[in-house]
């Protein structure tokens, strides 16, 4: 399609433009307005509307039809899979970038690797003090996000379930329930005892990032875009758009530049995700 | 002719007004009742009693045990009345009884303006200046506790009771007073004995007000406490995180789905917020009613 300016859009607007509902997950609603606002200042002819509302709110959308990118911090479910194709669609899955969640704690706390089965028993109430995992003899305050927060729930699912689906294992009751990421944030930067997660967007230079190894002799990894992309750092996940159908057009075309586009990625890493490697086309 | 037209017009309206005004805050305290307990009794199908009253707090896996919300809830409160009642009861007695007239016209206002701070700035200044200050003060593992949120209601109670108190005892007649210095009695006597206990009434109401500013107030304590449901009960609960009734229902409710258990849930914890309210209310409007009947007793 040939570049045109906005005169000639308001005089043939059905040729010129193209619109692009996008819907889904909260984890990733200020990237995808990010990217649309990016993409439309550079595509004028094409108009993105990016809405929230949840994974889940996202997907079914798109079986029914009403949008054209789902967006999920998490890959699509069977039953979603199931009610798709009784509807005559096909998602089609693009990871779209990569999300790490960092451990963090005071700056001053010498303790700096953790196995996850350690974090896990820091969180669930087995371990009560630095002592035990190498540290000063101090009590393990520990924070969270709130139970609304996807991360909260991945978390729950990944680290100290250690993705066991069948575990019942669940955050210590007396696990601090703050807010925000800021209520983290500041608790952290001012106590020695704390111990918190977030994505690693959001931690600050002045907290220490915990290097985390998969098991007991494993390498301990930091949280880096490329540790995340090469697999090495345990505490990440995919972040998804999903089509119905392999996508067409100006779909197409806005998919191929989240996906590859240095642009694309630049936003990615400027919101704290982590751009996935992709060999160019 | 006109004017007697416009002024019947009047007498017609204006006192139908008024009373339509007082009847509607009953109407809408039934109103809101009835909603509570229509969102809420759901709740009874759908969670047993016995899960309702354990003790863990985890509803996203479908854990509703609300009694370490209500602990929490309820000593927090108690920590700020401790607190805010000698507090506000006497820096009332102060401005009302011994603040020469300069300092009064000072104070008041002044605490007046306490009571407008939002108290979203109270939890900015619990969490960046009383939580770390306690930790180390008490060597805590954690600021973030019932006694951060005790100590930020009782500044948010103190105005309420010191203004509502204050004017109370400026109400007591002077003669009372006076009556007590002709008999000898001191300053302090006058106070303790004759002031305070004929302004009595509204002090209570001062106190009630106050208990009901601090059970309802959400941001300060949702910021402080720390929010982990664990059972209060223990004597140094005081110095450990605790999550509130009201902060659960402001950090759930916006996400949680609608006509779910957990939504459910949520309004039945708002009805026992409620129910608590009313009760504290009702134990302080008998006590006045009493006090009040042998008053007139002893006058008549």
């Amino acid at each position: 399609m040939a570049c045109s300016g906005p005169s000639q859009q308001e005089e043939s607007p059905s040729q010129a433009s193209a619109y692009i509902e996008n819907k889904g997950s909260d984890t990733m609603v200020n990237l995808a307005l990010a990217w649309a606002e990016a993409y439309q200042a550079v595509h004028p002819e094409v108009s993105i509307s990016v809405t929230g509302g949840g994974s889940g709110t996202g997907i079914a959308a798109l079986i029914n039809g009403t949008v054209d990118i789902a967006n999920a911090s998490r890959q699509i479910k069977d039953e979603e899979m199931a009610a798709a194709e009784a509807n005559g669609v096909e998602p089609v899955e693009f990871v779209v970038a990569r999300d790490a969640i960092a451990i963090i704690v005071h700056p001053d706390n010498p303790v700096s690797q953790l196995t996850l089965q350690q974090i896990s028993d820091i969180y669930t109430g087995v371990i009560n003090n630095w002592a035990e995992v190498g540290g000063e003899d101090r009590p393990i305050v520990r924070l969270s996000r709130e139970t609304n927060s996807g991360t909260h729930v991945y978390f729950l699912e990944t680290v100290i379930r250690l993705g066991d689906k069948e575990s019942d294992l669940l955050f210590s009751m007396d696990t601090l329930l703050l807010p925000s990421s800021e209520g983290i944030i500041n608790e952290i930067r001012q106590n020695p005892n704390a111990i918190g997660y977030d994505g690693l967007g959001y931690v600050p230079r002045d907290l220490k990032v915990i290097a985390v190894a998969r098991q007991e002799g494993g390498r301990y990894v930091r949280p880096s875009i490329a540790s995340v992309n090469d697999g090495s750092y345990p505490i990440a996940r995919d972040l998804y758009m999903y089509t119905a159908g392999e996508p067409q057009g100006a779909v197409r075309e806005y998919l191929d530049w989240i996906l590859y586009s240095p642009e694309a990625h630049d936003i990615v890493a400027e919101l704290g995700f982590v751009p996935i490697l992709h060999y160019n086309p | 002719m006109n004017s007697i037209r416009k002024l019947d017009w009047q007498e017609f309206f204006i006192p139908r007004l008024i009373k339509a005004s007082g009847y509607s805050a009953i109407l809408f305290v039934i109103l809101i009742f009835f909603f509570l307990l229509r969102e809420s009794l759901p709740t009874f199908g759908e969670v047993s009693l016995r899960q309702l009253f354990s003790e863990r707090w985890y509803p996203i896996e479908a854990r509703y045990g609300i009694l370490p919300l209500i602990t929490g809830s309820l000593l927090v409160t108690i920590g700020a009345m401790v607190i805010a009642v000698p507090f506000g009861i006497g820096t009332a007695v102060f401005i009302s009884e011994i603040a020469p007239r300069w300092l009064r016209e000072i104070l008041k206002p002044l605490v007046e303006l306490l009571g407008g701070l939002p108290s979203v700035v109270l939890g900015f200044l619990g969490i960046l200046v009383l939580a770390p200050r306690l930790r180390i003060l008490l060597d805590l593992p954690t600021g973030l506790t019932a006694l951060a949120g005790s100590l930020l209601l009782g500044g948010i109670a103190v105005p309420t009771i010191v203004s509502i108190a204050e004017d109370a005892l400026d109400a007591v007649p002077l003669a009372y007073r006076e009556g007590a210095w002709a008999m000898g009695a001191t300053r302090w006597q006058t106070i303790w004995r004759v002031t305070l206990p004929a302004a009595r009434s509204g002090v209570l109401t001062a106190v009630m007000l106050g208990i009901g500013r601090a059970i309802g107030e959400t941001m300060t304590v949702m910021m402080v406490t720390g929010n982990a449901p664990v059972l209060a009960t223990r004597l140094d609960s005081l110095f450990r995180p605790v999550r509130t009734m009201t902060a659960t229902i402001a950090a759930e409710m916006g996400e949680v789905a609608n006509a779910s258990t957990h939504y459910h849930v949520l309004f039945f914890i708002g009805m026992v917020l409620f129910l608590i309210s009313l009760a504290v209310n009702l134990a302080a409007s008998s006590i006045v009613f009493k006090a009040k009947k042998r008053a007139e007793r002893v006058l008549s």
